[in-house]
């Protein structure tokens, strides 16, 4: 099933303030994970985690490393489930 | 160096009794119980179906992102910690390269190892976290406090069973004494109430099975005893170096002055009937100290409310105090925490510090029939005043394991 950009926008908001208590409404494209958000390696993979399990996509951990900022987790995201 | 004396600064406790330090000691004197009936459905597997839980969830104190990524041991430890550093006058400006934590805990992250055991067959090894590894660590505790304070002298976490937290404040107390660090963070923290490490005790015979009268089930030296209670939470202090802690302006409590360490090499589990360990750590702690028997006039029993231990303990202080165990005023205080393993030493080491300032020794509750083989002074269902002047009280702690130590605290 396609996944709008905005619809995987919002889940990702929510996971990352379940998982690192960010408030959603900080949260944006062009907000990068570690430097922004504040996202460490640990909260990292819960986020990837949650990801998948939300979306039914895999994120290959080879490629966790070039999701920097949240838009480069949307675009994946709703590339892998397109 | 040699010189060099440690002082207590500062308090922190969650325990059965109450959330702090404060509302535990009023409860103490007060003689109630923190034992209650469990509500889990899984009590009904067990022969056990009560234990001890804080009084306070660690909710109540803190954010829940900082929680989801912390063991309840490790909760338990800041939460105490931030009240015993808050209660020391927040030092905040002190050198952090002489600033150190001495955090201990009996078991470590248990409960975090068996949920992320069951997410593993639930979910496969994508549904374990990340945080899996550094909540489960038994250094969990003292690392979350060191890196919250940024101590960079050491963060440490002896391991002795149920002598563990004191086993800690030793172990910080001699980090000061031999100039390794001027402040510290010390004590013990457990977090084990779970059907798993309860069954364990519960296969040992270790446990109370009084499921009719939980808060009557912790009687130390009562004829009737049948085991003891599991508790949780755990206890903080902020020991310093004297002149350090003057020249802050420090509120100095008491002293620490000295510690016995000493091993049965007798069996796993049970205690030495005899008691030589026991009492060649008395012996140690006094003259570490500088201290004789005649100036002890408190002691905080390990007195877990087994049949076995209580009198090899009681038995063991009369022999080692002789007949100065005529004036030493004995209270176990598990008798209304339960048994709070690895943060025993470290709570029952909070009361004594308590009891120096407020000159009252806690009472021991539950005692029906005392066992005609105990011979010590037992404090019994009221405070007992202790005297005023220079007096010093004593703290033992036994582990599993035959680890023995014993603290001595004097009035400064």
């Amino acid at each position: 099933m396609a996944l709008s950009q905005a619809d995987v926008l919002a889940g990702i908001k929510e996971i990352v303030e379940e998982v690192a208590g960010i408030p959603a409404a900080s949260i944006e494209l062009d907000k990068n994970f570690t430097d922004d958000l504040e996202v460490d390696s640990l909260s990292m993979v819960e986020v990837v985690v949650a990801c998948e399990e939300r979306f039914g996509v895999k994120i290959p951990d080879e490629k966790v490393t070039d999701l920097a900022t949240v838009g480069d987790a949307v675009n994946f995201i709703v590339n892998a489930a397109a | 160096m040699s010189q060099r004396r440690v002082v207590v600064t500062g308090l922190g406790a969650t325990t059965p009794l109450g959330g702090d330090v404060d509302s535990t000691w009023k409860a103490l004197l007060a003689g109630q119980s923190g034992v209650r009936l469990l509500t889990e459905d899984w009590r009904e597997l067990l022969p056990v179906h009560f234990a001890a839980r804080v009084a306070t969830e660690p909710a109540d104190q803190m954010e829940r992102v900082e929680m989801r990524r912390l063991d309840r041991s490790e909760q338990f430890a800041l939460v105490a910690s931030r009240e015993a550093w808050k209660d020391a006058g927040s030092p905040d400006d002190v050198d952090k390269e002489r600033l150190g934590v001495v955090i201990a805990s009996g078991i470590g992250g248990v409960i975090t190892l068996l949920d992320q055991f069951v997410n593993l067959n639930e979910k496969g090894a994508r549904g374990v976290s990340p945080h899996t590894v550094p909540m489960l660590m038994p250094n969990g505790p003292a690392a979350n406090v060191g890196l919250e304070l940024q101590a960079k002298a050491g963060v440490h976490t002896p391991v002795s069973a149920c002598a563990s937290g004191a086993e800690a404040i030793g172990y910080a107390f001699e980090m000061i004494k031999n100039n390794r660090a001027d402040i510290i963070v010390t004590g013990g923290v457990e977090a084990a109430i779970h059907q798993l490490p309860m069954a364990g005790f519960a296969a040992m015979k270790a446990l109370s099975t009084r499921n009719d009268a939980p808060a009557r089930a912790s009687r130390p030296y009562d004829l009737d005893r049948d085991g003891f209670v599991l508790g949780e939470g755990g206890g903080i202090l902020v020991i310093e170096e004297y002149e350090h802690a003057k020249a802050r302006g420090a509120k100095i409590y008491c002293e620490i002055g000295g510690q016995g360490l000493t091993s049965d090499g007798y069996h796993i589990a049970a205690p030495d009937p005899e008691g030589s360990g026991v009492q060649r750590a008395i012996k140690f702690a006094l003259q570490n100290s500088g201290l004789s028997t005649k100036d002890i006039v408190h002691l905080n029993a390990h007195a877990t409310s087994t049949p076995a231990g209580d009198v090899a303990e009681a038995n063991a202080l009369r022999k080692a105090l002789g007949t100065d165990a005529d004036h030493v005023a004995v209270s176990a205080t598990k008798s209304m925490t339960g048994h709070l393993l690895g943060g025993a030493g470290a709570i029952e080491s909070v009361f004594i510090v308590k009891a120096l300032q407020d000159r009252l020794a806690p009472p021991t509750i539950n005692i029906e029939n005392l066992d005609p083989a105990v011979t010590i002074d037992v404090v019994r269902d009221t405070p007992r005043q202790l005297p005023a002047g220079d007096i010093a009280a004593l703290n033992d702690s036994f582990g599993f394991g035959g680890h023995n130590v014993v603290l001595a605290f004097k009035s400064l």
